[in-house]
């Protein structure tokens, strides 16, 4: 920057072109590199973003995205009166809501406790197998689900003695599906505290040691503190996707009797797209949940700026 | 065995310490068989007898040790055919994902240039595509207008460019190779391909370990992708084979032909086919993540860096 303040006149500009495109020549490699990541990014991210606009018109194959009938928000309004709307807002915001409240603490919990085990070679295993769940494919893990609830012979079933047909059962829907989302990547979800409350200086916990502070002392006044950034950045995260409920798992344990607390966007958004070939309304109802994910993310983010400034004085 | 010694030395130096030593082994000891046992006992269950599994009578131990389900599996054309799909997708999925975000992380960072003209109006236009997207249609109707429906590479490059594993490897340059390395390099003629390919690359193998690693679980757990874009029955991934047998409950027709033992023994192979295939799909990520755990947890740290 500094050098170029020094030139005023056409010439200079010339030479500052030119040295762009020297600067460019030299770096054509890394342009070349460049080259199909952009063009995948442009062609299967950027044109559909520019896609969207089949929300607003009436699709047909033939006249193509850019040039079928202009409709409006007719396919909003649609929905906003769709039988289902306030249910399908209701579960999504729920589930995933629920999912956050007993999903989000857990890791947490298990990372303070798995810190503090002293024979390192037992906190390995215990860590390497909290890990197993989430390599397995949501496919397997909700057919383990079926399994382990049959109302004939499932192990829940067995273990309770009796044989109820719990996925059947609309009251049970988020349980099962909150449980099994614990069962697989709670043990996942410590790695990101596990390497923060790695950074903490060992002569701490010596110091407090001599002081006389128990473990759960030791837990609350070091380790907690230290977490308390991450913490923030992980609630961010996850309640900026409030909206974002999954469609696998959702839709792989749906049954027809259990549609009162598992009828969500996402996977409406699949059926009335991919099953019905209801291109445009599909493409609206999705629309419609990325804009309120949108504002959902700037509100939190907004939230939690003023928060952690707070917790910063505190 | 190379943990650094001065945690070791925190002996306990009051009862109260080694009672809440033992309170979190036990805690510990508690939740972990919470989270294998289901896994333990769906492979006993594979293995037995499966009245006896529904009876209730195979709790700890297999009962009448059978591999019939098993074998019914690996005799079960569609799930062999989705196994080497399987295979094949997670093979070329790993090495073409890992490319791509190489290729796109490294001239972007400033171990590459000091300052390629045009850099952070590329990282914002890869990084824009993690908060906004044309959503499932317009892509699923862009992915058809590229003729790619049907074609297995559907699976790779619509979603080739991971944003987030591309700013982690990023951050990975310009955090661990000085770009004196570099300047060295093209200051002995190399060109920038080049001390890409003979410099960066071999220094930059812990990350490349992080990248293949999730590359890897990713495409051998995927089945939505497969299941809109490819709907060939030929084409589908393990997963997607195995949808009709766990969620469906649907016993296939080549089953039924091969059975001799009449409805009672299909019904049997019918629930020890479940049981054994979930085996089949979870195994060779539950063999192989171990040896690698090191690289993923050390993955997150690198991200971690940058928050």
């Amino acid at each position: 920057m500094g050098q170029n303040t020094a030139f005023a006149n056409g010439s200079a500009r010339k030479t500052k072109v030119a040295y762009l495109l020297q600067r460019i020549g030299a770096n054509w490699q890394l342009y070349a590199m460049l080259l199909i990541p952009l063009a995948i990014t442009f062609i299967y991210k950027y044109i559909p973003m520019y896609g969207i606009q089949i929300a607003f018109r009436d699709y047909t194959a033939s006249r193509g995205m850019f040039g079928s009938t202009w409709v409006g928000f007719d396919w909003f309004e649609r929905f906003f009166t769709a039988p289902n709307f306030w249910r399908m807002i209701r579960n999504t915001v729920l589930l995933s809501f629920y999912s956050l409240l007993w999903g989000f603490p857990i890791p947490i919990i298990l990372a303070l406790m798995i810190n503090q085990l002293r024979f390192k070679r037992f906190q390995r295993t215990v860590q390497t197998i909290l890990y197993a769940p989430h390599f397995i494919s949501i496919m397997v893990v909700c057919g383990m689900i079926r399994i382990f609830l049959s109302p004939s012979g499932g192990l829940i079933n067995l273990i309770s003695n009796s044989n109820t047909d719990y996925l059947s059962l609309a009251s049970a829907f988020r349980t099962i599906y909150i449980a099994s989302g614990i069962w697989q990547d709670a043990g996942w979800g410590i790695i990101v505290y596990m390497a923060t409350l790695a950074n903490i200086d060992v002569s701490q916990y010596e110091a407090a040691k001599i002081d006389g502070a128990s473990l759960f002392q030791r837990i609350l006044h070091i380790d907690i503190p230290e977490l308390i950034p991450t913490i923030i950045l992980m609630l961010i995260m996850s309640a900026g996707s409030l909206m974002n409920v999954g469609f696998e798992k959702v839709w792989l344990l749906q049954t027809n009797l259990n549609k009162a607390t598992s009828d969500v966007i996402s996977v409406y958004v699949y059926q009335q797209g991919i099953e019905n070939a209801k291109y445009s309304y599909s493409t609206a109802v999705g629309l419609f949940n990325t804009v309120v994910n949108i504002i959902l993310l700037i509100i939190v983010n907004r939230l939690a700026s003023r928060m952690s400034d707070k917790v910063r004085f505190a | 065995m190379n943990k650094p010694a001065a945690k070791d030395s925190r002996v306990p130096t009051g009862l109260s310490d080694r009672t809440s030593d033992i309170i979190l082994v036990i805690f510990c000891v508690i939740i972990v068989l919470l989270v294998a046992y289901p896994l333990y006992y769906v492979l006993i269950a594979s293995i037995s007898n499966p009245y006896d599994v529904y009876a209730g009578k195979t709790f700890l131990l297999p009962s009448e040790i059978t591999w019939s389900g098993y074998k019914a599996v690996f005799a079960e054309q569609s799930i062999v055919t989705g196994y080497l799909n399987s295979i094949k997708y997670t093979i070329i999925g790993t090495i073409f994902s890992t490319l791509m975000v190489f290729l796109s992380a490294y001239p972007l960072s400033q171990t590459a240039s000091k300052d390629l003209p045009g850099r952070k109006f590329f990282s914002i236009f890869f990084i824009i595509t993690m908060y906004f997207g044309g959503g499932l249609i317009p892509t699923y109707l862009i992915v058809r207008q590229t003729g790619l429906i049907n074609n297995m590479w559907a699976l790779f490059i619509p979603g080739g460019v991971a944003v987030g594993n591309m700013i982690i490897v990023r951050n990975f340059f310009d955090n661990s190779i000085p770009r004196e390395i570099v300047e060295a390099a093209e200051i002995d003629g190399a060109s920038k391909w080049r001390t890409f390919i003979n410099i960066i690359v071999p220094l930059s193998r812990p990350i490349m370990a992080v990248m293949v690693v999730f590359a890897m679980v990713a495409y051998w757990n995927d089945w939505f992708t497969a299941m809109i874009y490819l709907p060939g029955v030929d084409k589908a991934p393990l997963p997607l084979v195995l949808r009709g047998i766990l969620i469906r409950s649907s016993a296939t027709a080549s089953q039924a032909s091969t059975i001799s033992g009449g409805f009672a023994e299909l019904n049997k192979i019918t629930e020890l086919i479940k049981f054994a295939s979930i085996i089949v799909a979870a195994a060779p990520m539950l063999i192989f993540y171990p040896f690698v755990q090191k690289y993923f947890e050390r993955g997150f740290m690198a991200g971690a860096v940058k928050g």
